[in-house]
């Protein structure tokens, strides 16, 4: 990644990342969304991994090259998880968390396997590539999951404040991420898409630290009034 | 042709919980009341109007910033923008959407009016502690 720019950002959002923790914990919220702080903490340790890495062998060598691009799908796949956490959060109550888990892990095998098909025909990294298309496909598959549970919880009336922030924020992340990727496709001689995933990286954990200072698990929000276009 | 796609349809998503976002962020603050201070630093007599936000925002400008709000507050600020945007455009056409417009610009309003009230509850705070010091 080039420069200080992106170094600051990184420094940043491992910041926010850890802030969130330390918020969870002190909200005594950590068991409640367990998987959502198990993703930044990975995030966190992924960073060190990712520092160490790039200080013994540098930018260019293959070990940070490969350091990267495994921890990006780890963490993607990370985000997955809590994403269907958040699934079991909405529909726990009506009790499908089974049948989430069971279409959980159907639509990320379904993903590998497309991710596979895509790359198997490159030469040479074969891996590297795969763990990228993964990534990237895993972005768009959780703003489409994102998408279908936002509209769950608007059919459910489901009114825990903290939740639906949560979703609309990770919607707002997703959304964002996927749209970055395709701009890199579309463009990937402007560098400053490259910055965009380094700055979103920093809104998610920041627009959660401040959802889970300012609300406690009983605040309550009306979610009808909250749909973009109204019917 | 596949990136374009899903270019187009990722924005169009991130319009999407852009303004439901902002509007939960917006209406966490609707049922709460002003203090006396605000309304008469702001001149808000009843509830907040849409031509306020400007207002209240340079009064906030004034108090010490606090990082947990500076996220949501500029969040609102380009809702608002996009508010104004709207109204000076497209509502010409249709004037339910203008009414719509102006009240989601009043409740931009509220929100900024509400983070007022808590600067100025902090800011307190943190001089009463200096003084027991």
């Amino acid at each position: 990644m080039p420069g200080s720019v992106a170094n600051f950002l990184w420094c940043l959002g491992t910041l926010f990342e850890l802030c969130f923790v330390v918020c969870s914990l002190v909200r005594k919220s950590f068991g409640r969304y367990f998987f959502l702080n198990l993703y930044f903490i990975l995030s966190v340790l992924v960073s060190a991994a990712r520092f160490l890495t790039l200080n013994s062998y540098g930018q260019e060598s293959d070990q940070y090259t490969y350091t990267y691009f495994y921890t990006d799908a780890l963490l993607t796949l990370g985000l997955f998880v809590a994403l269907i956490s958040l699934y079991s959060h909405v529909f726990g109550e009506l009790g499908f968390s089974k049948q989430i888990r069971f279409g959980a892990v159907l639509l990320l095998l379904g993903t590998a396997a497309f991710s596979y098909g895509v790359v198997r025909q490159s030469e040479g990294r074969l891996a590297t590539s795969f763990a990228y298309e993964l990534s990237q496909n895993l972005y768009f598959v959780g703003l489409v999951l994102t998408y279908i549970l936002w509209g769950a919880v608007l059919k459910l009336r489901e009114a825990r404040t903290r939740l639906v922030q949560i979703i609309l924020a990770l919607g707002l992340y997703f959304s964002a991420y996927a749209a970055s990727y395709a701009l890199l496709n579309l463009a990937d001689k402007y560098a400053v898409i490259q910055y965009l995933s380094q700055l979103l990286a920093c809104l998610l954990p920041l627009s959660l630290s401040i959802t889970m200072l300012r609300h406690t698990e009983d605040s309550r929000i009306a979610t009808a009034p909250l749909v973009a276009v109204q019917r | 042709m596949m990136a374009a796609l899903i270019l187009v349809f990722s924005l169009a998503t991130l319009g999407m919980f852009f303004v439901s976002y902002c509007r939960s962020l917006v209406a966490a603050c609707s049922q709460y009341s002003l203090s006396a201070e605000v309304r008469d630093v702001t001149g808000i007599r009843t509830a907040a109007e849409a031509e306020d936000f400007t207002r209240v925002v340079q009064v906030l400008q004034l108090c010490p910033d606090r990082a947990e709000d500076r996220t949501s507050l500029q969040a609102v600020g380009l809702y608002h923008s996009l508010l104004t945007l709207v109204q000076n455009t497209a509502a010409k056409l249709a004037p339910s959407l203008r009414t719509w417009a102006e009240q989601e610009r009043a409740h931009c309003a509220q929100f900024a009016a509400v983070t007022l009230d808590r600067r100025i509850a902090f800011s307190r705070e943190m001089l009463a502690r200096q003084a027991e010091l």
